[in-house]
């Protein structure tokens, strides 16, 4: 479970940064334009009840403090970012009145100044106004000391952030940093007034009883039920179109599915139908039911520290005997999509080009041979004292995960290779077992992403591997210096045509390069009643729940 | 009796410290602890965790964090939540009356109705009813409550839709008949195993008390049937029953993890295993001391009672 937890959005797409010129004209998706104001708001249509089921609890209420994928869900209801990310990657306003970019001058050309405009007349739920002190004060937050704050990545570069007016401020940014953006779109704005006069901001009434400026307000919690929200009669965009959201917590996937079925949840979310269930699913009465692409992809990662993985014909090979299509379809019922990358294939930087994996015993024996790794008397390779014996992890329990790692060690003995199973539990596989790099190689599902910013600069930056001595997520211990400047470059360029290609040959060079083989793409699968419009799957943001302001009966 | 009453408190206090030392050990040595959720989020790094961990007073040795706990548990401060920041003592009761209300309704009627059932048992032993219940009773033993449970949501729920699919209310409702709606079946459920053991215990027990030479005796100046068996059969074979009631006390508040889970009823069962995942320790700890704590009481409580009904028991 814990792989599946993906926090941080940081870069993104189409920054804004060139396109949106003048308040939201561009690129924004229709229903969501800018013009979403109060003065259009048809919030006292807001009607009904919807319950949307998670299967797991949320429970951290403040959002700038450590919490989980679910705790978002609640987040996306009752408060709002500074502006979000749509389905295809571009960036709308939300408590911004535009979206800085280097073309409207929001950001300067080095992308060392940034100046943001608010929207005007928008309060809190307490009635209290909302100001360009919020916004400084959440942004402060984050690099409190004292403050249990979730993240560092992007606030520590800011400087001087400055008040102009109620509804502008300004700062400077350290060194430049495309992914900023992307890191604003997922950092969710809470009230200053809520802090006056806390001695522990780690420890206020606000934690408990959440005031923000979203579509909905937290009304109560029923632990280890449900929470209820009611509609924000002042929301600033349109919508609520809902009197009352219940989010419910159903911890059990079977239980959730059968609940959807009998009709006691209008919409299933996190973790969603499992896939044993989609036949089944697509043929209810009454239901939507939809397999959506996620963010995460799934791989076997390998070490690049170990002896057995620095020869690339080795690294090729494997992926030759890796019967991906097989495992896709036997174990994962065919809902995920295979992959060549990282990137999700509905991030506007995904690279199409790269070549296509090809499932031969023969091919990857034949590499092999060339290279020099000749079957020893017990039949397993070997070439000068390196022999390829490796073992292989991943979360202990995870029964479709171990059912794969028994096809690929099948089809591995085939080119005389063995790998052997060693999982642990969960706690002990994520812990310093991974982050350390005391593996030989993972089973292992990530969002190099860390939302729609195409940085990976922490998963890919050779000074970002733990093991070799640095701080990061770059655990397969992958070293490629050209990479290295790629990443640098990319994550100091603010126009999204020019990111592309950067990323486009990062993408290329992984794939040539190998450090993990890659698997599939995941997807999910969402179900929800017919009558109910709104959920749409956005692949740039954590959770369903981003556009809750749209959802409606009827 | 004040003596034996002292004295045994005494012993208890001693057992919830060596309780509670060796569950602070087991959590806080196991491996993971309440930050490894966060090492595959994005962007986390192992610099920010050990910050965190800092913060929340973490990286501390084990011995120190336990001794900070249990200085404060001695003033009645039972820590907080890691979990939603609220006061461990608050955390558990929220979640006390949902788990009173389905374990109290369960345990009313598979005490009465497994005592009853015992008692038929015993009095026409070897007749078709008692091979029934027996047969019945192991089914009910054998069966696992989280399958018994999804075929009762499958037929009343789905196939009938008499009864809602799960969770404890409506919400925006709230009455006591959507209340009993809701209860029918996890109550059921649970009480159909416990309904199964307390049957079986009934009969054995009275079984014991038909063979006694009082009842004979009874039976012999003449008593009516029903005179003996209210009287001098049923009073004495519940005795037995007051110990197995102490032991349930615990189990009565501290919910039922799998009926909760199928039924997505808000318990004390749930709120362990979900504290266990987060390991979240002041929770997990608070629900080890409590349930300790009633284990203690049920088993001192029970042990009086015996005493204060059965002359032929002294504690001193």
């Amino acid at each position: 479970m814990t792989k599946d937890k993906k926090h941080k959005q940081q870069p993104n797409r189409r920054q804004a940064l060139m396109m949106m010129g003048a308040a939201g004209t561009a690129g924004l998706m229709g229903p969501m334009a800018i013009g979403r104001d109060r003065a259009f708001a048809a919030n006292a249509d807001a009607s009904g009840q919807l319950v949307l089921a998670f299967s797991q609890e949320p429970t951290v209420f403040n959002p700038l403090m450590p919490h989980i994928e679910v705790d978002e869900g609640l987040y996306y209801a009752v408060f709002d970012p500074l502006f979000d990310f749509d389905p295809s990657g571009e960036f709308f306003p939300i408590l911004a009145a535009e979206v800085p970019t280097v073309a409207n001058g929001g950001i300067s050309e080095d992308g060392l100044s940034w100046s943001l405009k608010l929207k005007d007349g928008v309060t809190w739920h307490d009635g209290t106004p909302f100001t360009a002190e919020d916004v400084k004060f959440s942004l402060e937050l984050t690099m409190d000391p004292d403050f249990r704050s979730f993240r560092s990545t992007g606030y520590k570069l800011m400087r001087n952030i400055t008040v102009v007016s109620d509804t502008e401020l300004t700062w400077e940014m350290s060194a430049p940093f495309a992914p900023m953006a992307a890191i604003l779109a997922s950092t969710y704005i809470i009230p200053k007034h809520a802090f006056d006069g806390v001695a522990d901001k780690n420890n206020t009434p606000f934690n408990n009883a959440p005031i923000g400026t979203g579509p909905f307000k937290f009304k109560t919690r029923m632990a280890g039920d449900h929470i209820e929200l009611e509609a924000n009669a002042d929301y600033h965009m349109d919508g609520p179109f809902l009197k009352t959201l219940i989010i419910k917590y159903v911890p059990d996937l079977n239980v959730m599915y059968t609940q959807f079925k009998s009709g006691d949840i209008d919409v299933i979310g996190l973790q969603y139908i499992t896939p044993d269930h989609l036949a089944e699913a697509e043929t209810l009465k009454g239901k939507v039911v939809t397999v959506a692409g996620t963010a995460t992809f799934e791989s076997l990662g390998l070490n690049m520290t170990r002896p057995q993985f620095q020869d690339r014909a080795v690294r090729q090979a494997l992926y030759a005997a890796l019967d991906k299509s097989s495992i896709i379809e036997a174990l994962y019922y065919g809902v995920p999509s295979p992959t060549e990358t990282y990137m999700p294939r509905q991030s506007y930087y995904y690279n199409p080009d790269l070549p296509k994996h090809e499932f031969s015993i023969d091919k990857a024996n034949a590499i092999l041979d060339e290279a020099g790794w000749m079957r020893g008397p017990d039949g397993i390779r070997e070439k000068n004292g390196v022999k390829l014996v490796f073992s292989n992890s991943t979360t202990a329990g995870n029964h479709l995960r171990e059912q794969a790692q028994q096809f690929m060690q099948q089809t591995f003995s085939q080119i005389g290779v063995k790998m052997e199973i060693k999982n642990l539990p969960p706690a002990v596989m994520w812990g310093d077992y991974w982050m350390n790099s005391e593996f030989d190689s993972v089973v292992v599902g990530l969002n190099a992403l860390a939302g729609a910013d195409p940085d990976t600069s922490n998963y890919f930056m050779s000074t970002m591997s733990p093991a070799l001595g640095g701080s990061g997520q770059n655990t397969f211990a992958y070293q490629n210096p050209k990479v290295d400047e790629l990443l640098v470059k990319g994550a100091a360029t603010f126009v999204p045509e020019q990111r592309k290609a950067i990323y486009e040959e990062i993408q290329m060079i992984i794939r040539e390069d190998l450090p993990f083989l890659p698997m599939f793409q995941y997807a999910v699968i969402k179900g929800w009643k017919d009558d109910v419009t709104g959920p749409a799957p956005n692949v740039n943001n954590r959770i369903d729940t981003w556009n809750v302001r749209d959802w409606k009966r009827g | 009796m004040l003596r034996y009453i002292l004295s045994r408190l005494g012993q208890s206090l001693v057992l919830l410290l060596i309780v509670s030392f060796i569950g602070f050990a087991v959590l806080t040595l196991a491996p993971g602890g309440p930050l490894s959720q966060f090492a595959l989020s994005p962007g986390m790094t192992q610099e920010q965790i050990e910050k965190i961990a800092a913060q929340m007073g973490l990286d501390r040795p084990v011995a120190v964090q336990y001794f900070d706990w249990l200085r404060h548990l001695v003033v009645g401060d039972w820590g907080t939540s890691y979990r939603d920041g609220q006061s461990v003592l608050h955390v558990i009761g929220s979640h006390l009356f949902a788990t009173l209300l389905l374990m109290g309704s369960a345990t009313v009627i598979s005490v009465s109705l497994g005592s009853t059932i015992g008692i038929f048992s015993a009095l026409r032993r070897r007749s078709g009813f008692d091979y029934t219940m027996t047969v019945l009773a192991m089914i009910a033993l054998s069966i696992p409550t989280f399958w018994f449970g999804l075929i009762a949501i499958y037929v009343f729920s789905l196939n009938l839709g008499w009864l809602p699919a799960g969770n404890m209310y409506t919400v925006g409702d709230g009455s006591v008949l959507d209340y009993l709606r809701h209860l029918i079946m996890p109550a059921a459920v649970l009480a159909l195993v416990d309904v199964a053991i307390w049957s079986r215990y009934m009969r054995t027990s009275t079984l014991n008390v038909i063979n006694q030479d009082f009842v004979r005796t009874a039976r012999a100046k003449g008593l009516t049937r029903r005179r003996v068996v209210l009287k001098h059969i049923v009073g004495n074979s519940l005795v037995p029953m007051i110990t197995l009631a102490g032991l349930q006390l615990p189990m009565v508040l501290g919910g039922a993890l799998v009926t909760e889970t199928v039924f997505t009823w808000p318990g004390m069962g749930r709120l362990f295993l979900d504290s266990l995942g987060y390991s979240d320790y002041p929770v997990v700890m608070g629900l080890l001391m409590a349930s300790a704590i009633l284990v203690l009481i049920g088993n001192l409580a029970a042990d009086l009672i015996v005493a204060l009904i059965d002359p032929r028991i002294r504690l001193d």
